[in-house]
């Protein structure tokens, strides 16, 4: 969809950079990133440099820079363009886990306004900097996330649990794992990238979407939360943060 | 950043925090860090620096590794609205840096396989 839309809008002198967050790195992402069959860089960030640099804390996040390089709109929640015709729903497949039955219903709460993304995203790319979608400088480090020594800290911690990653050092990832997520509590990214980690094969195609504990061990497992516990928590309707003009 | 062992080369330093190793210190916008080691060596002393800059330092001596965190000025997330220049490879490991890109709009689009 996503294709489509920078296709759509190339000629006019726009460039999509998809960043697919993975600790994994391209084994993680390869299969996703070949299906969308991509005519734009699609880069892969083992070490999630896009919440450092960025202030990302969720995905799909956008961030809007301009022609001299200037972020033009911080890191925002990019839903998928709107489709006009979708057709009938896609009901989940047959004999899915409870545990995915839960997270399925738990995520159709989840809400989105594709339609005002896309055509402040449309007016920006029309109208450049006289866009009123365009952020001044100073409104766009205002409106970018809270830094603290704390958060620094705990990006740090997250840092290197993707090094421990990468090097199949995967208890001394958790343990980094565990002190991000304690600093920079608000890191939907940087939960469920530990989160998916910790894979349940009875889950079959949505391993990585479990992101909870083994339904026969639940006493193993290593985090404080877990994505069904964390968004009955804090409420799906929270999960994204609205769009602010 | 990760660093591998104890020092740090000073370009990808500059490259991934935004920050320019310059005579008088670590630079960045109107700010100046002053740094007490010798700054005109292309290696430079990983834990001094982040002392120095007060930039948070996670050790992990099980795998020779530490990590340096960004710093946190001005208490945002950006500290500037001039877009770092991302540094990332594709699928067949080729670089691609935002600059590279620059004269166009672009749409930065994070994403994750989970």
């Amino acid at each position: 969809m996503w294709r489509a839309l920078r296709d759509e809008v190339h000629h006019l002198g726009v460039e999509l950079i998809t960043v697919g967050l993975d600790s994994l790195g391209s084994s993680g992402c390869r299969a996703a990133i070949e299906a969308a069959a991509p005519t734009h860089p699609a880069l892969i960030d083992t070490h999630h440099d896009v919440a450092r640099l960025f202030g990302v804390v969720n995905i799909p996040q956008s961030i809007w820079i301009d022609e001299q390089g200037m972020i033009i709109r911080g890191v925002t929640s990019a839903p998928p363009p709107p489709v006009s015709d979708a057709g009938a729903p896609a009901g989940p497949p047959p004999d899915l886990p409870a545990r995915m039955m839960d997270i399925m219903g738990e995520a159709a709460h989840i809400e989105s306004d594709p339609a005002t993304y896309h055509a402040a995203l449309k007016n920006w790319i029309t109208h450049g900097a006289d866009s009123p979608y365009a952020l001044s400088a100073s409104e766009v480090i205002n409106r970018s996330g809270p830094q603290s020594t704390e958060r620094a800290l705990g990006h740090a911690h997250f840092e290197l649990a993707c090094e421990a990653v990468v090097q199949d050092q995967k208890a001394i990832a958790v343990e980094h794992f565990q002190a991000a997520h304690r600093l920079v509590p608000d890191s939907w990214t940087y939960r469920r990238q530990a989160w998916s980690l910790e894979t349940v094969a009875a889950a079959g195609p949505f391993e990585r979407f479990w992101q909870g504990p083994h339904p026969d061990h639940p006493e193993q497992w290593p985090y404080e939360g877990d994505w069904l516990s964390d968004i009955r928590a804090e409420g799906p309707a929270n999960y994204y943060q609205p769009w602010e003009d | 950043m990760i660093v591998h062992g104890q020092t740090i080369e000073k370009h990808a330093f500059e490259a991934a925090t935004g920050w320019v190793i310059k005579p008088e210190g670590a630079c960045k916008a109107e700010t100046c860090i002053p740094l007490p080691f010798a700054t005109d060596t292309e290696d430079l002393p990983a834990v001094a620096l982040a002392n120095a800059m007060n930039l948070p330092l996670v050790e992990e001596p099980r795998m020779d590794v530490l990590a340096i965190g960004p710093d946190s000025l001005g208490g945002r997330a950006v500290s500037s609205a001039k877009a770092p220049d991302l540094c990332l490879p594709d699928l067949d490991g080729t670089l691609h840096r935002l600059s590279d890109f620059l004269g166009q709009k672009i749409i930065v689009y994070a994403w994750a396989p989970y």
